[in-house]
């Protein structure tokens, strides 16, 4: 099941990335090849750009020696792997109650507004992408929006911006 | 594991601690609705429709997953648990197409046979329904997505029951959609099954779509001609063309399953490759002509031949899948002219144990004992090319027990296999005595000479593990594959083998080639032994000799030698040099217009009646699910003609079951039972060679000849670009009928007895 | 009597530290019990004293559940915390996870001392991102000093924990499907029985509880199960973690006594935002019915007094909902939710969320018709407890809450196409 082809696994994922799944693998009993799944989806999306394509998912069933369809399975079900590209740059913005309650609506209206982007589009430049997330486990902090692994928390247009403006974005 | 009583719908009934409901209910039968219960699949409770009112639980619980308990009370029917199904069946329909008009499904769905039990009449569903793009996944199962309801049925059993998981569930929620990596093809040589398991039409078999509605069809019992097994299949027709193959449910043998080549292999007698009149070759050309003509110019020249050149230069060569009929027939004819050049073993290539031979070869234990097996050795074989239904059974086993193998090139199995011994094939032999010298290591009481004979043997860790496993434990067997027959040392193999299960203690299985091996033994259709393993005091030659020394004559019942036999290139040789050759065939087209003289045509294997006796030397008879095309006839009837015409004893048989009966007779009043007794050899062999292994789709002729098998991934093995852009031709013309129509016979007997032929269907 | 137990570190600067959670008392729990092999069956029976109910949602009685493992079955066993918080409204694992990180890994060595499972993994949810860094330091630092791996301290007894990461999925929070996630599937829930504790992780025997329950464990140890009763109410023993959210002043995570009147919490929290009238509150995370203001102000914070009142304490969620809300628009949001979250495998659970879904965003689009609300209603109930798991109960409970108390304003809306919630405003 496995055809394993050396050369586009390592064109595929690199040395370093397969050092990180083999830190994920040594967590798990030794015969077991699937639970290393999600940390290398992971592992190879943040190597390519944010997302995963069609041989990226291969390549790591067939590092781990798993079907293919093992891991199209998991790719699919989980919300944080995007099987098309995105940005650079992807603003997860909550809507879920206690940030609804709290004006995400307006965050979600300034970000769109500033990116010229609607929720679930990429700018045209690549940069940034807008996702509307589920509860984020941050409602203390209501409204709040992840990016670049840091959440950002009591949410204000003008925090937006400058939030904005520390990844780059000039428009 | 004791047993409980249980009341269900206020029946008392017994049952077995840990079983769920529903399986004491089904055994009782008393349905309960169901999607994604399957009694050969793991339990996955996810469809919630067979939700039933169990005391003293205040939900409704699923009966697939609840395990019975002492005194349980089940209700089936009560306001709690109907409301609970119309309530499933609800949401089941609302995102379902609800096209049953044009579905293929239609009229054997269990979605609407639970519907019409359960479901509102009016939807109150008025929100946009879900639609799911369509997705290719090869020639042999069309998809319609949009239908899914998610019972995963699909992707269970190549998880669970093949061991390939090809199908998946991806995305979430309502997002679910099930499907292959992509667009992948399917690969697996069982995937057929899912057509059956699909409850609903999104799932369908893609060589019959819109062919026939469920209920337009009739059902004929068959048998399947492919492997050793005797797979039990149903054949569905309408107005005499075969529409589709489907199980037959037999615990003991293919439980509820079939290969794709059982299931669809029946494309070749369907289509325009048929031959439909009898032809005869004249100044090169081909002519049509009737049965008349035909029959009797081929009994003119097996006569003339027989004068000028001696009966002994006129042979027959026999499919292994030709029927025991057809098989006894055509040796009785070919012994009644005064030869015993008759053998059904064409990929046979080491004839030097014939004699010793049992009755016929096969296996020692039942096809269902394999599942329980807590040793399994296997020999040479490779199941899921060879008898792809032993495959799964034996991968059952791996739940529990262990299988070995020991074998010749690549075999890729779908079941954990340690030790996996592979070597070349002229190292088979080492390999098979280093187990036996490890059994005697490990045995006491091995005769002198035998030690005597493994004295400078040693064998590997692989080897006594194999060993110790065989022995050790009580529920252990070996078997050697079909293609170990093809081995030049196969006699030697067989001895090995059987030693090994005799100082083991484990069971000898040997699997054979086509559907009818055995019954080509016990008919007869051999040089050197008459019906039912009666010594012949002549032994005529066998496939070997007939073929690499030549004959003047060959009778070709139902085979292509130059693509079925393990003398390719001999047999173009010798058929093109020879005076005369008869071809009873159902095929047109093929290299055999180059060497035959006459074609007969013959009935397809849905066409005829016949007995095929399986690798256990079980005897299943079947009749013929639809008629002939054109004039072909039933092979049994052209023998029994021709057998009167060349005024032989003995051809005056009606029907098959006389046939049938005749050989019975003759089997069951043998004293001598015939157990094959290997004599032991004076000095161990070494070396040998083995053909390549052809794909599992190039095996025999219907499957060559099956468009949908050909392009599947299994068939592009061995893609045969011209071969399959020839199948693509022909068989997307309409079918051509010959101009030349057939004369009718007056009323001479030779005339009669072709005009037997007429007779519309097969008894 | 605040941030007795979980939150112990926070008055601390970098209360994450090893040495910060030594000051308090940390790890001294776990040395006794290396040093003193203290019986498991003393160590559950203080829990059984304790009334500590799981904190995951379900409320669990945490001494029995670690009762339930199969202690004398030889083979792998495993503990795993469920860091999944993806309860809308709840916030407080990640807190732990942030502020105090020992005391989970302490709560954990005990349980597989006590279960004799050797292995531990943390789940926690693929967003956390700070939780996991502060939680692979605080592994680091407990390696480090001995106190995990292998014959730990010269006791004779192993335990490693990892931390596992998920990738997205609010399901993956149910234990089952937890478990499937961490064997490196979906996270799809299996059917039960068998349970985790005869059938979990990898086929063998595992435990699964809530950060916050584990978490608990050290102190409960410390000063007693009577000693951490008494901080509650008979029955809802203990401090509990609620996480205050919505329109109030002090949104945060509060660790206060069980049992304690919900107008007091509302008073530490600072009151309503812009001092506008309390409306209702969601009181246990987005599955649990919402409860009126008239109701809410009369009741104490604990399982019985919340059940009694027809809803949950759940994950301890508190969602403080203001007059002016719009009651349609929470529902709305509430069954988009489960309708995004279903895993798939259960036809109802499947199919039934994303119809109630897609009739309360039509009613809201001003397309309702005054029958849906009995459908919605009879959608509801024929999801609730026909599913494997719990979602379907997340996703139908609260359904009812909202057309119990608040019918009137879905009536609205279908009737007028306008928001009750403006049109009382305007007629004031
Ligand atoms: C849909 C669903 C989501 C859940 N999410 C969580 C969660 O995020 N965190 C959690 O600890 N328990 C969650 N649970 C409860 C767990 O299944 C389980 O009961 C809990 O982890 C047990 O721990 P406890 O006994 O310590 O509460 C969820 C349950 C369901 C049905
Ligand atoms: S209730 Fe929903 S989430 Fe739970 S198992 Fe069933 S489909 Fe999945
Ligand atoms: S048949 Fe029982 S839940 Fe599907």
């Amino acid at each position: 099941m496995s055809s394993e082809d050396p050369k586009r696994l390592t064109t595929m994922i690199s040395a370093k990335a397969i050092e990180e799944i083999e830190h994920w693998r040594s967590k798990y009993p030794a015969d077991r090849k699937r639970p290393p799944i999600i940390a290398a989806l992971k592992v190879v999306q943040a190597e390519n750009e944010n997302w995963l394509s069609e041989e990226h998912m291969k390549a790591v069933a067939d590092y781990l020696d798993v079907p293919h369809i093992a891991v199209f399975e998991v790719a699919t079900f989980y919300t944080m792997f995007h099987l098309k590209p995105v940005g650079k740059n992807v603003i997860s913005v909550c809507t879920n109650l206690s940030c609804m309650m709290c004006g995400s609506d307006k965050i979600v209206e300034h970000l769109q507004s500033r990116l010229g982007i609607k929720l679930g589009e990429t700018t045209s430049d690549g940069q940034f992408s807008l996702k509307e997330v589920e509860c984020m486990a941050a409602c203390g902090g209501a409204p709040m929006l992840e990016a670049s692994e840091i959440y950002h928390e009591n949410l204000t247009p003008e925090k937006v911006d400058s939030i904005l403006n520390d990844l780059g974005w000039e428009a | 594991m004791g047993t409980v009583t249980i009341e269900i719908d206020g029946v008392s009934l017994e049952a077995e601690t840990g079983s769920m409901i529903i399986e004491i209910a089904d055994d009782a039968g008393m349905h309960i609705p169901r999607f994604c219960y399957h009694k050969k699949l793991s339990v996955a409770a996810n469809c919630r429709m067979c939700l039933v009112d169990v005391s003293n639980s205040p939900k409704a619980v699923p009966a697939c997953a609840t395990p019975v308990a002492d005194g349980m009370k089940v209700l089936t029917n009560s306001t709690k648990a109907r409301i609970a199904q119309k309530s499933v069946m609800e949401f089941l329909l609302i995102n379902h197409p609800l096209d049953c008009p044009i579905c293929d499904q239609g009229g054997e769905c269990e979605l609407q046979d639970v519907a019409l039990g359960f479901g509102n009449d009016v939807s109150r569903f008025t929100e946009g329904k879900r639609v799911v793009q369509d997705k290719n996944i090869g020639p042999l199962i069309e998809t319609d997505m949009t239908r899914c309801i998610h019972c995963t049925r699909c992707v269970r059993f190549g998880t669970e029951v093949v061991g390939m998981r090809e199908m998946g569930a991806t995305g979430r929620g309502e997002h679910m959609e099930i499907g292959t990596y992509i667009e992948k093809s399917i690969e697996s040589e069982v995937s057929g099954n899912i057509i059956d398991l699909c409850p609903v039409g999104a799932l369908t078999a893609k060589p019959s779509r819109y062919k026939a509605r469920a209920w337009e069809m009739q059902s004929t019992a068959g048998v399947s001609p492919h492997d050793c097994l005797g797979t039990n299949i149903e054949i569905h027709h309408r107005r005499g063309e075969v529409i589709r193959v489907v199980p037959r449910e037999n615990e003991k043998i293919n439980e509820v399953w079939i290969s794709d080549r059982d299931r669809f292999s029946y494309q070749s007698v369907t289509d325009s490759e048929r031959l439909t009149q009898p032809k005869i070759k004249k100044d090169g050309q081909w002519q049509t002509c009737d049965w008349e003509t035909a029959l009797t110019h081929v009994c003119d020249q097996l006569n003339n031949i027989k004068q000028s050149e001696g009966v002994e230069n006129i042979g027959a060569l026999i499919s292994p899948s030709a029927t025991l009929e057809e098989m006894y027939l055509t040796q009785k004819l070919m012994r009644g002219l005064g030869s015993h050049n008759i053998d059904h073993r064409l990929r046979q290539v080491d004839f030097s144990s014939q004699f010793e031979a049992p009755m016929f070869p096969g296996m020692e234990f039942d096809i269902d004992a394999l599942e329980d097996m807590d040793a399994t050795l296997l020999i040479d074989a490779d199941l899921r090319r060879e008898q792809p239904l032993l495959a799964l059974r034996l991968r059952k086993s791996t739940r529990h027990g262990r299988v070995m193998s020991v074998h010749s090139g690549e075999v890729e199995n779908n079941f954990k296999v340690s030790p996996n011994v592979s070597v070349p094939a002229s190292d088979l032999l080492a390999q098979l005595q280093g187990i036996v010298a490890a059994l005697i290591e490990q045995h006491k009481e091995v005769s002198a000479e035998l030690t005597e004979l493994f004295v400078d043997i040693k064998p590997t860790p692989d080897q006594q593990t194999i060993a110790s496993e065989l022995r050790i434990n009580d529920n252990a067997c070996l078997l050697v594959g079909q293609s170990a027959l093809e081995h030049s040392k196969s006699s030697h193999i067989r001895w090995l083998a059987k030693t090994i299960s005799d100082l083991s203690g484990c069971a000898f299985g040997e699997l054979t080639a086509g559907a009818n091996t055995a019954g080509g033994y016990i008919a007869g259709a051999l040089p050197h032994r008459l019906s039912a393993a009666e010594e012949s005091n002549i032994c005529g030659w066998n496939t070997q000799q007939m073929l690499q020394k030549g004959l003047s004559a060959y009778l070709l019942m139902n085979t292509e030698p130059e693509l079925d036999s393990s003398y390719r290139d001999a047999a173009r040789v010798s058929l093109l040099k020879s005076k005369f050759v008869v071809m009873m065939t159902p095929f047109a087209k093929g290299e055999f217009l180059d060497y035959a003289d006459v074609l007969l045509p013959i009935a397809g294997f849905t066409e005829t009646s016949g007995t095929f006796i399986n690798v256990c030397g079980e005897w299943q008879s079947f009749t013929a699910a639809v008629k002939a095309k054109g004039e072909a006839r039933p092979a049994w009837k052209v023998l029994r003609v021709l057998g009167n015409l060349l005024e032989l004893d003995g051809f005056d048989y009606v029907s098959s079951q006389e046939i049938n009966a005749a050989v019975k007779e003759r089997f069951e009043s043998t004293t001598d039972a015939r157990v094959g007794h290997f004599q032991r050899p004076d000095s161990l062999e070494s070396g040998g060679e083995k053909p390549r292994p052809l794909s599992m789709y190039d095996m025999d002729s219907l499957t060559r000849r099956s468009l949908c098998l050909q392009m599947s991934v299994q068939g592009q093995d061995n893609w045969r670009r011209d071969q399959i852009e020839h199948l693509v031709a022909s068989q997307s013309l309409p079918e051509t009928e010959s101009p030349d129509s057939l004369i009718n016979l007056s009323a001479s007997s030779a005339e009669s007895e072709t005009a037997s032929l007429q007779e519309s269907s097969d008894a | 009597m605040a941030n007795e137990v979980c939150f112990r570190t926070m008055h601390l600067d970098e209360p994450w530290t090893l040495e910060a959670y030594k000051s308090v008392g940390g790890y001294k729990v776990w040395r006794d019990i290396l040093k003193n092999k203290t019986p498991a069956n003393d160590i559950i029976e203080q829990l059984k004293t304790s009334a500590l109910r799981g904190r995951g949602g379900a409320g669990f009685p945490t001494g029995l559940k670690w009762s339930f493992m199969p202690r004398g079955m030889p083979g792998q066993k495993y503990v795993v915390c469920n860091s999944d918080e993806g309860e809308p409204g709840t916030f407080k694992d990640r807190d732990i996870l942030r502020f105090n990180p020992h005391q989970l890994i302490e709560g954990m060595a005990i349980g597989g001392y006590v279960m004799t499972a050797t292995v531990g993994y943390n789940y926690m949810r693929g967003e956390f991102y700070e939780p996991f860094a502060r939680m692979e330091q605080a592994l680091k630092e407990a390696y480090d000093e001995g106190l995990l791996g292998k014959n730990i301290l010269d006791s004779g007894i192993d335990f490693d924990l990892y931390n596992h990461m998920g990738a997205g999925a609010y399901i993956c929070g149910e234990e089952t499907a937890l478990i499937e996630s961490l064997e490196g599937k979906k996270g799809q829930p299996r059917f039960k029985p068998p349970f985790p504790a005869n059938y979990g992780v990898f086929g063998r025997p595992t435990n699964v509880n809530n950060t916050e329950s584990y978490a608990s464990v050290p102190v409960i140890l410390q000063h007693g199960g009577q000693w951490f009763l008494d901080l509650g109410i008979p029955n809802n023993g203990g401090t509990k973690i609620f996480s205050v959210s919505g329109h109030i002043k002090q949104p945060g995570n509060y660790e206060v006594a069980m049992g304690m009147p919900f107008k007091d919490l509302l008073q530490q929290c600072g009151g309503m935002r812009g001092d506008k009238p309390l409306k209702a509150v969601i009181p246990g995370g987005s599955s649990s019915p919402v409860l009126p203001a008239s109701v809410m102000m009369d009741i104490t914070m604990d399982y019985d007094a919340i059940g009694k009142a027809g809803s949950m304490v759940g994950s301890g969620a508190v969602m403080v909902i203001e007059e002016g809300t719009c009651m349609v628009e929470l529902a709305a949001r509430t069954a988009h939710f489960y309708y995004e979250e279903s895993c798939g495998q259960c036809t109802p659970c499947r199919e039934g969320t994303g119809w109630m879904s897609r009739v309360l965003h039509r009613i809201l689009d001003g397309e309702g018709k005054i029958e849906d609300l009995d459908n919605l209603q009879d959608i509801a109930d024929n999801i609730m407890g026909r599913t494997i798991c719990a979602l379907g109960d997340a996703a139908a409970m609260p359904m009812g809450g909202f057309l119990k108390h608040y019918k009137h304003e879905f009536e609205h809306m279908i009737r007028t196409g306008r928001r009750w919630v403006d049109d009382q405003q305007n007629a004031a």
